[in-house]
């Protein structure tokens, strides 16, 4: 069984994250870049069904600029057996449409019995990719599962909805996207940082993954029109408590018409 | 005046769930709003009735025993009835924008309609506007460091919208119904088991909420996190959580506030035991009015708090539970 693993370069959360004001897009010279932890749950599910041979292999795939073959790099490291990275100009600020379009057109050749990504990155949040990539290859969408359980022919998982916790299953080809709640990934090992550097890495351009004139040809697209940024919050009135705490805090709600 | 599509989720049953109040809030302030839905067959008729008075125009239905309502979810196709049933009434309406909540199914609705028609989807509006025919969705990103305005060029504009996120709403019409035919070509996992979550509280959604009171990994156990409860309770609150609270069982997932969690912007947050990493303020910092309780006077929540009190959760969120009481 082959398996492919979205993932996605983004800022580090544990920093200040910014926008370019004047395009909207991101300033990715302002943070530390990572791989989005969700995509590395993504790859640990992917790497656990290695380890119980149900799958023989794994491979990493991005989208985004040359600095993204880092996050391809750890991927690699983790374990996976191959990484694929999709980068050109022209795919620059590409909307969900675009990107989507571009993993799908990475994906359709690569004879892979199940995609798993991470229900939503923590740069866009938008959580659409995923279905978009399996609409467009025509397969069956296992969203936001909290649990996967990968069988010969079969994927299966729980999900949790407004008032049930649904069981969910298909037949392969198929593809899953995952929650934070699936399990913590694993960290490199030294051998696997080493190995790393021997692993093959396919890069495709806009091209090469059937997205002619990328992030601006034919068709529809999403414009940034305005970036604003709001101004920072300053702290207000910290008291220690001395007993008192309490009763100065529902003072304070009264006086603010909160209580 | 252009028809604005809103996808409403419904139950098994054929409840139709809240999010379609203000999403066909937002569609009265764009256009002429109308509404499609996917139920089981003969599971439609109730949900119609509630879409009018919600301010839907029209209702385009498709009823399927692959929706997700279908035999009480048992058997379903997760997705297919759905994302045929949008597209169907895009067909059919020709809407000029396509709003769906940013739920779990709205978002999974979402990007399979906007793959089928080819166009992107603009995610996570906290509120639209239109100018002639030019719809704007308006986003806050980065846990609202940021106000994004975008377009969309050359397709009809897909959207999901924030839970919670739109106070608008339309007034009531008698819904004219548009029956659809679905082709049954979608896929979708097949759903082998629906276990029925019971609502253990009456407490508010999250989610839109005007005070919301939350616990973090400070509280220690499951048992201890009963007292962010009765906080809760005393000030009218739904509750949440930090992720460290959720991931040591103290509560449910769905409580979760922050970046991975859901973002609320209530006129009071209260949080209890929570340090405020950055991804949990991602979630909560556009809060009207920020309260912490913590032993630890160098929690980085101390920074954008507008009153903070350094001190033992477990003794002060009881005194503070008597003092509202005793202001009541
Ligand atoms: C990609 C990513 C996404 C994330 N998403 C989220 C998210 O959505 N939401 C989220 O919350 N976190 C998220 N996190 C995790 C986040 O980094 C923190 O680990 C988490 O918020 C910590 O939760 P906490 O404040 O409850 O725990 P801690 O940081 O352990 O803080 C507990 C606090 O309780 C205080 N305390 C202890 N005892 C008492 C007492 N008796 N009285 C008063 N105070 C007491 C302590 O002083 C401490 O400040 C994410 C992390 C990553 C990497």
């Amino acid at each position: 069984m082959r398996i492919a693993v979205l993932i996605k370069q983004v800022p580090d959360t544990w920093g200040e994250r910014k926008l370019d004001l004047a395009t909207g897009r991101l300033d990715r010279d302002a943070s530390d870049r990572i791989i989005d932890e969700i995509g590395e749950r993504a790859l640990e599910v992917a790497l656990q069904a290695r380890d119980a041979k149900t799958a023989d292999e794994v491979v990493v795939v991005t989208m985004g600029p040359a600095p993204a073959a880092e996050a391809v790099k750890k991927g690699l490291s983790m374990g996976a057996d191959s990484g694929i990275h999709i980068s050109d100009d022209a795919l620059a600020g590409s909307d969900t449409w675009t990107t989507a379009e571009a993993l799908a057109g990475a994906l359709r050749e690569g004879g892979f019995d199940l995609v798993i990504a991470g229900n939503e990155s923590t740069d866009g949040r938008g959580g659409v990719v995923p279905a978009m990539v399996a609409e467009l290859l025509g397969l069956p969408l296992l969203a936001e599962l909290d649990e996967v359980t990968i069988g010969a022919g079969e994927v299966s998982g729980s999900r949790g909805v407004d008032d049930a916790i649904l069981t969910v299953s298909a037949p392969l080809p198929a593809l899953v996207s995952i929650t934070e709640r699936t399990p913590e990934p694993r960290f490199p090992n030294l051998r696997g940082i080493m190995g790393a550097k021997k692993k093959p890495v396919a890069g495709q351009d806009s091209s090469a993954v059937g997205v002619e004139g990328g992030a601006a040809g034919p068709g529809a697209h999403s414009v940034v029109t305005a970036t604003a940024e709001r101004p920072p919050r300053s702290a207000g009135t910290i008291v220690e408590d001395d007993g008192t705490a309490a009763a100065q805090l529902a003072e304070f709600l009264a006086k603010n018409r909160l209580i | 005046m252009s028809t604005i599509l809103v996808f409403a989720e419904t139950s098994p049953s054929g409840e139709v769930r809240e999010s379609a109040a203000g999403l066909l809030g937002l569609a009265a302030k764009l256009g002429e709003p109308a509404a499609v839905i996917a139920t089981a067959p003969g599971a439609s008729s109730g949900a119609v009735a509630r879409l009018g008075e919600l301010g839907a125009a029209t209702v385009a239905v498709g009823e399927s025993d692959r929706a997700a309502g279908g035999a009480g979810a048992n058997g379903a196709l997760v997705g297919a009835a759905e994302t045929e049933a949008v597209v169907a009434a895009v067909e059919a309406l020709s809407p000029a924008a396509v709003l769906l909540p940013n739920s779990s199914t709205g978002r999974e609705i979402a990007g399979r309609v906007a793959a089928r028609l080819r166009v992107p989807v603009a995610v996570d509006l906290v509120d639209a506007t239109v100018e002639g025919e030019r719809i704007t969705g308006i986003h806050s990103v980065f846990g609202g460091a940021y106000t994004t305005e975008s377009v969309v060029d050359g397709g009809p504009f897909v959207a999901t919208v924030r839970l919670g996120a739109i106070e608008d709403r339309a007034a009531a019409a008698s819904p004219a119904t548009h029956e659809l035919t679905l082709p049954g070509d979608a896929l979708g996992p097949t759903v082998t088991a629906a276990a029925p979550v019971a609502k253990t509280s009456s407490r508010p959604e999250l989610q839109g909420a005007p005070i919301v009171v939350s616990g973090g990994r400070g509280l220690g156990s499951k048992e201890n996190f009963e007292l962010v409860g009765q906080l809760a309770d005393a000030l009218g609150a739904a509750l949440g959580a930090s992720r460290a609270a959720v991931d040591a069982g103290y509560v449910e997932p769905s409580a979760q506030v922050g970046q991975t969690g859901t973002t609320v912007a209530p006129q009071l947050y209260v949080a209890v035991g929570i340090s405020g990493a950055i991804q949990h303020r991602a979630g909560m910092q556009t809060a009207k009015t920020i309260v912490a309780i913590n032993t630890d006077r160098d929690a980085p929540l101390f920074e954008i708090a507008d009153f903070g009190i350094v001190g033992d959760l477990f003794t002060v969120v009881p005194q503070l539970i008597d003092e509202i009481g005793k202001r009541k």
